[in-house]
């Protein structure tokens, strides 16, 4: 068959029937290794991410000819300095927050990150940055693989899934991430009350535990119910967490809310997956206007890092983190007649956190359209990557994880200079 | 003997087959539905399923009628123009309706052509959002058929003229914003997507064919007609000639039935043939039949790697029966991958297959299925509102801990809500003094995958564990809604 984007993994399913999440007594030493947890958090910036319109390279005469209607003008940027290739670079002017993050030395941006022949798809787009594998989509997530890597029993709540469904870069063969949208409501509940209901959630506990032989679907969501059970006290205390600071009430603050929730109670987690979408702006794209399209997807992006941020440095947490983004694509260069972009190539990574050495990484593109231009590609159309996006994961792997990117990704991917943390 | 294995051996061969077919070919059986089917022959169920007839479909007027689960209503009941309103007519329909297949069909195509009210909405406004995903026409003042209605009328119909209402249909030219698609600027989403997900697939096109694609939809745009004084202003297609970028295209791939693979350079006033060259071609690519019979297969058959020689079949009635949808269904339905006792309850359930089944199961008489849409939310499904242009991921990405707390706490709440018709049926049924034959009648009534070794007498503790069984009321009504619960909570009820 074609290649698809159900994440139906080879084996993936099967794995689980020789596995199990691990007890709620394993949160003891979730909480003893706690407070000493380095977490990442991976940012999905769904969509395509169009990187020209978030770090503009507003000296650059084409970047204004080719989008009429949606270049942000220089005047209005925020502007960051100049990269290594000497092109000065402003951030969109919604982004105040990572300005004064980037200012801080706490915010990196890897510039032009991708892969050879990028896709155009979506799914196909984003199987591949969630692989880390453009040969095969279809494998197992980076972060799933690093999870597997860890020395078992890994505890039922190494990792966070912050949306309501499984995305591909958590899909691992053996450890099951939970999905935690909101955790006030992450429950069990009961049609009787008291020693009725007491004894209900013990038979569903009971029930659970079951491992079924031979069935691997069924043996999926029997792995699943358990893990779902043997969490549930956990992030209850997390459901009680007061922040330092006031989040914005998106999709994607209290998701940053929760994830902070979850540090500051020391559950022991490592890695957090947290998503804002959006990003697909064909039409109308918007970005210097209030309240446009993508104005708005930065003032949601902006707002919710920002009170992470806030919040994390009060709480003495930051040192322990690092939110590293993705999309699938970068866009068009040129504006379209919808003035939007559509599906392009390149894109920008953002790395956030305490430990970061912040600043510009990698060049900025020429926008000039010149199909010998090397530093586009599809005949000047699209911007062509200079950082593989595997290099970007390798360094976090070896160099915040701890772990070894050469197995979790498949082969060394290191690169010289990347040195944002 | 374990109460399952003597449940399995009392259902004969016969009714599991039959009850495999309402599973996966609509949402689970009524007890009327169950009545009916049965006295049917496998093959002769199949065809009941498939030819229901075009017209006389009045499911809707059963809506607020006593008997049928409830809706809820905030000041008028409004599906047309509010989407609220609308998902729980869909919903409603999925309990009660008398052609399953239908309903299961506009599922399967609102995953295929998935489209996002959120951005119509966004785009249009909620009221007008609605309308374009769900008005049905009679109802309309402008006589707009919402999306879902189209593909609600052309669920088994012809996979090429699904195709050509599709790229015409409002909601579709906002959500892939073919309503932009100019000859200055062609506009690449719909181009894109029609190949990717609706037809092909990855790998049988290029990136030059969308570009081409693009070009030849420049001008499938949208009017407004109608009045805005008596409510019939709308939002319709409009093949803008003035629009449409009239030279040449070329693709990869053969256009016409003699090989030729460029679309002519054609005047603006013609040049809407253009599109419906491409979408015929598309339809008659080898590859569309075999993307299609994939998707079947997910959907109707098992989650695992599609069976070659199933795929082939189907991608050849698909092309023999020139892209008409019932003799595949029909192929589908009868294919013995299909009635292969193997694939009895290998299938994830969606989260709708989930909460309509249960809701048949359980009992629905005074329940709201406003209830269940926020449960939904949490499992993973919202109608109306896929993920994106995909459709939903199913298989096990339906089944995060979050999602499978939401399963249980949803049969927790229609369990909660059932208390008093459970013990009232139990005690009708004659057998409140035995917890064992309790549990008996309510696994028969709310049938699932076999259970696990053992967790038939985990229940039956679960009957005695809070002290001596005494058929009283008061323990009826809580041992019969734990027991509800904890059924329809079971990994093995998640499966259809």
């Amino acid at each position: 068959m074609q290649i698809t984007r159900r994440q139906f993994v080879k084996g993936g399913v099967a794995a689980f029937t020789v596995t199990f999440a691990a007890p709620e007594v394993l949160s003891d030493l979730a909480r003893a290794q706690g407070t000493h947890t380095r977490n990442l958090v991976v940012l999905y910036l769904s969509g395509g991410n169009d990187a020209l319109s978030m770090l503009v390279p507003y000296n650059d005469g084409a970047y204004y000819s080719r989008r009429p209607t949606i270049a942000i003008p220089a005047g209005q940027v925020l502007q960051i300095g100049s990269d290594s290739s000497r092109v000065a670079l402003g951030l969109h002017p919604r982004l105040t927050g990572l300005k004064q993050i980037f200012d801080q030395g706490r915010l990196a941006f890897v510039q032009r990150t991708g892969y050879e022949n990028q896709t155009r798809s979506h799914f196909l787009g984003t199987d591949i940055w969630s692989t880390a594998n453009p040969n095969n989509s279809q494998a197992l997530g980076w972060v799933g693989r690093y999870l597997d890597s860890l020395p078992s029993p890994v505890d039922a709540l190494v990792g966070w899934n912050t949306t309501g469904t499984q995305p591909h870069v958590l899909q691992a063969g053996h450890t099951g991430v939970p999905a935690i949208s909101n955790p006030a409501t992450y429950s069990f509940n009961s049609p009787n009350s008291g020693a009725e209901a007491t004894a209900e959630r013990n038979t569903a506990i009971s029930i659970s535990s079951h491992m079924p032989v031979d069935r691997p679907e069924l043996a999926f969501v029997y792995g699943t119910t358990r893990e779902a059970l043997s969490t549930l006290n956990r992030v209850a205390t997390v459901a009680q967490y007061s922040p330092s600071t006031t989040y914005p009430n998106t999709g994607f603050g209290q998701a940053m809310r929760a994830v902070a929730g979850a540090m500051a109670k020391s559950i022991g987690t490592k890695v957090f997956y947290v998503t804002t979408g959006g990003f697909d702006t064909h039409s109308a794209q918007n970005p210097n206007a209030n309240n446009g399209a993508y104005f708005n997807l930065m003032a949601t992006l902006n707002d919710g890092l920002l009170a992470f941020y806030t919040d994390l440095k009060n709480q003495g947490l930051l040192e322990d983190t690092l939110v590293l983004s993705f999309s699938e694509f970068g866009r068009r260069i040129s504006e379209n007649g919808s003035q939007g972009t559509d599906h392009g190539a390149a894109s920008v990574m953002l790395v956030m956190g305490g430990r970061v050495n912040g600043g510009l990484y990698g060049t900025a593109p020429n926008l000039n359209a010149d199909p010998n231009n090397p530093t586009l590609e599809n005949n000047a159309g699209d911007v062509h990557y200079e950082t593989d996006f595997r290099s970007v994961y390798a360094q976090v792997i070896d160099n915040w994880l701890g772990a070894d990117s050469a197995s979790v990704l498949g082969g060394n991917f290191k690169k010289a200079g990347l040195n944002f943390i | 003997m374990s109460t399952e294995v003597a449940l399995q051996m009392a259902r004969g061969t016969s009714t599991r087959q039959i009850e495999h077919l309402l599973r996966r070919a609509g949402f689970g059986a009524r007890p009327d539905e169950i009545d009916f089917y049965s006295e049917m022959s496998y093959a002769q169920a199949v065809d009941a399923l498939v030819n229901y007839p075009s017209s006389g479909d009045d499911v809707d007027r059963f809506i607020g009628q006593p008997g049928f689960v409830g809706t809820t209503t905030r000041g008028v009941f409004s599906p047309n123009s509010n989407i609220t309103d609308a998902r729980q007519r869909w919903l409603f329909r999925m309990v009660h309706s008398d052609r399953p297949l239908q309903e299961k069909m506009t599922l399967f195509w609102h995953n295929h052509f998935a489209t996002g009210y959120t951005k119509v909405a966004g785009t249009l406004g909620a009221t007008e959002g609605t309308r374009y995903m769900a008005a049905k026409s009679a109802d309309d003042p402008g006589h707009v058929q919402g999306q879902i209605e189209m593909l609600r009328a052309n669920a088994l119909g012809n996979f090429r003229d699904i195709l050509v209402a599709i790229a015409k249909d409002t909601a579709m030219l906002v959500w892939l914003d073919g309503r932009t698609n100019t000859k200055a600027k062609p506009q690449e989403n719909f181009a894109r997507e029609v190949m990717e997900l609706f037809t092909v697939g990855v790998g049988h096109y290029t990136e030059p064919d969308v570009y081409a694609g693009a070009r030849v939809f420049t001008g499938w745009n949208l009017q407004r007609p109608g009045t805005a004084s008596d409510g019939s202003q709308h939002y319709e297609f409009l093949y803008n000639a003035g629009q449409h970028e009239t030279t040449a295209k070329t693709f990869s791939f053969a256009i016409y039935p003699d090989g030729n693979k460029t679309i002519p350079a054609r005047g603006a006033a013609n040049g809407m043939q253009d599109g419906l060259d491409l979408i015929n071609a598309l339809a008659a690519h080898p590859n569309t039949g075999r993307y299609l019979a994939g998707k079947l297969w997910r959907f109707f058959v098992s989650e695992r790697d599609p069976d070659p020689a199933f795929v082939e079949r189907i991608a050849s009635v698909y092309q023999q029966q020139r892209f008409e949808m019932k003799p595949v269904m029909r192929e589908v339905l009868l294919s013995p991958q299909f009635i292969d006792s193997a694939a009895h309850w290998a299938r994830y359930a969606w989260p709708v297959e989930y909460v309509v089944r249960a809701l048949k199961d359980v009992g629905w008489t005074g329940f709201s299925v406003d209830t269940a849409l926020t449960p939904l939310s949490n499992m993973g499904q919202v109608l109306f509102d896929p993920p994106d242009v995909a459709g939903w991921d199913a298989g096990t990405t339906w089944f995060t801990t979050g999602a499978m707390l939401a399963r249980m706490n949803f049969a927790s709440t229609l369990a909660n809500n059932q208390k008093f018709n459970l013990a009232t049926n139990v005690k009708s049924a004659g057998i409140s003094r035995n917890p064992d034959s309790v549990l008996a009648y309510f696994l028969d009534q709310i049938a699932t995958a076999p259970l696990d070794t053992g967790v038939s007498s985990e229940l039956s503790a679960y009957l005695r564990a809070t002290g001596a069984w005494t058929g009283s009321d008061a323990q009826l009504q809580a041992k019969s809604a734990g027991l509800v619960h904890l059924i329809a909570g079971a990994p093995e009820y998640q499966f259809c």
